[in-house]
């Protein structure tokens, strides 16, 4: 079912920008074309390469943003939190717990 | 006139003409307008619904740029085990190896699991060990982190919990009785949905979900608003998703109200009104699936329910859409026709957030 919803309405998680939308969304209470707009700004591309995965993996890569793809030196999992934090401007928990427990 | 291939809300095949699945559509709104005060579908909608209803295709979506977000109750738990003995996949992974499959091979705009006793009151005893999980997922998955369990207030009843059944005592004609029992159960519900809520988001969760608020009626929703207003107050940051259990909030007690308004008999476009006053960050309506009539019909009901809900909303509206609700039939393996039919239409007329 799962895929079913992804293929028939979902953006595509971190295929394109589907996880970025949806932190905005939770983390500043955006409505979905709000939210939209805001990360495109942000990635300097349009709504509808949004969830272009071609457009989307090239961007993530070059801005650091994380891959589904697990290859050598792209930073993965909080390496990338801490990349998207950064570049949308909002605070992620568990960066915040990192940066605490770590030191930082 | 030709016929077409529909569902029934069970999911049984069933086959109707377009003029029959137009009726259905009229019908499904009137009786959601009719129970919930809300405007009917209108004319282009209607029209909408039968189109996407009636394509011959498999397969139908949104178009390109118009996607939404995805959360997932419950989510990744459902690799393995499922919650409380069923509709997992018995796939012997952890959840943290579940996360980053449906981080990283299915595409989830958010990932999400809870415990396979999926529920607050049974967390509280083993909150560390969930910690420690949640902490070690956190660092090497990258797509926002939901917690969910369900408020679930029928476990703090006898003989699981140390409360006399409302339900039962209102059988008996004992009114006063019930509701103080109820009243006694959402004080030890709210201290638990507090204390696992607060330590999860201590671990680094990006949000708490209440998963099938409501599930016990008034009870149910003043417990999970009370606990959503009082993490709000422990951590100001703190993101909260209330998720409802049915499309009507019963009136188990009947005299409670949360900010002056009584919680019995809400309509998902009024209960968002509290789950912000409450604090939530977002909101999971509900419309639930009646088995016997059809998909169409059904839609029709989710949509006139939810285009009143999103525009009611200040928060983003993630309409729940799974098995028995949203318009998707009840079973377990939800066919993929009937699901994308009921996404792209509640997606596209409802302007929702998410789903």
């Amino acid at each position: 079912m799962l895929e079913a919803h992804a293929m028939a309405s979902g953006m595509g998680g971190m295929r394109t920008a589907g996880d970025l939308v949806a932190r905005m969304e939770m983390a500043k209470g955006m409505r979905i074309n709000e939210a939209k707009e805001f990360v495109a700004k942000k990635l300097n591309v349009s709504i509808r390469e949004l969830s272009d995965p071609i457009v989307m993996g090239a961007v993530r890569d070059e801005l650091n943003l994380g891959l589904i793809q697990q290859m050598p030196d792209r930073p993965k999992g909080m390496e990338a939190k801490f990349r998207i934090a950064e570049l949308l401007g909002i605070e992620i928990n568990s960066v915040n717990r990192f940066k605490a427990k770590a030191g930082l | 006139m030709a016929k077409t291939m529909q569902r029934l809300g069970d999911g049984i095949v069933v086959e109707m003409t377009a003029d029959e699945v137009r009726k259905a559509v009229e019908e499904g709104t009137s009786d959601a307008a009719g129970r919930a005060e809300v405007p009917e579908l209108s004319e282009d909608e209607i029209k909408h619904i039968v189109d996407i209803y009636t394509r011959p295709e498999r397969i139908v979506s949104v178009e390109p740029g118009k996607e939404v977000v995805l959360s997932h109750d419950e989510g990744t738990v459902k690799i393995n085990a499922g919650v409380s003995g069923g509709a997992g996949l018995g796939i012997d992974c952890g959840r943290l190896v579940a996360s980053e499959l449906y981080e990283r091979a299915l595409g989830a705009d958010i990932i999400e699991y809870g415990h396979i006793d999926y529920s607050y009151k049974p967390l509280r005893p083993i909150l560390a060990d969930e910690r420690i999980l949640v902490e070690r997922t956190l660092l090497v998955t990258t797509a926002p982190f939901w917690y969910g369990a369900m408020p679930n207030l029928g476990l703090y009843t006898q003989p699981d919990g140390p409360f006399p059944n409302p339900t039962e005592l209102l059988n008996k004609g004992m009114i006063n009785e019930a509701r103080e029992s109820a009243e006694g159960m959402i004080e030890h519900a709210v201290r638990d949905m507090v204390y696992v809520g607060s330590g999860i988001y201590e671990a680094g969760a990006d949000c708490i979900n209440f998963d099938t608020t409501g599930a016990f009626g008034d009870v149910d929703f003043m417990a999970t608003l009370t606990a959503t207003e009082e993490l709000k107050k422990r951590h100001p940051d703190i993101i909260i998703n209330i998720g409802m259990a049915g499309e009507f909030v019963l009136g188990i007690h009947g005299g409670l109200k949360y900010d002056g308004v009584r919680l019995a008999g809400l309509w998902p476009h009024q209960q968002v009104k509290l789950a912000e006053k409450a604090g939530a960050s977002t909101f999971g309506p509900v419309c639930n699936i009646v088995t016997s009539k059809s998909c169409p019909w059904n839609i029709a009901r989710v949509i006139t329910y939810m285009k009143a809900c999103v525009k009611a909303s200040k928060i983003p509206i993630h309409n729940n859409m799974g098995m028995g609700v949203g318009g998707i039939p009840l079973s377990d393996t939800p066919p993929v026709d009937a699901v994308t039919r009921a996404s792209k239409a509640a997606v596209e007329i409802c302007q929702l957030d998410g789903v």
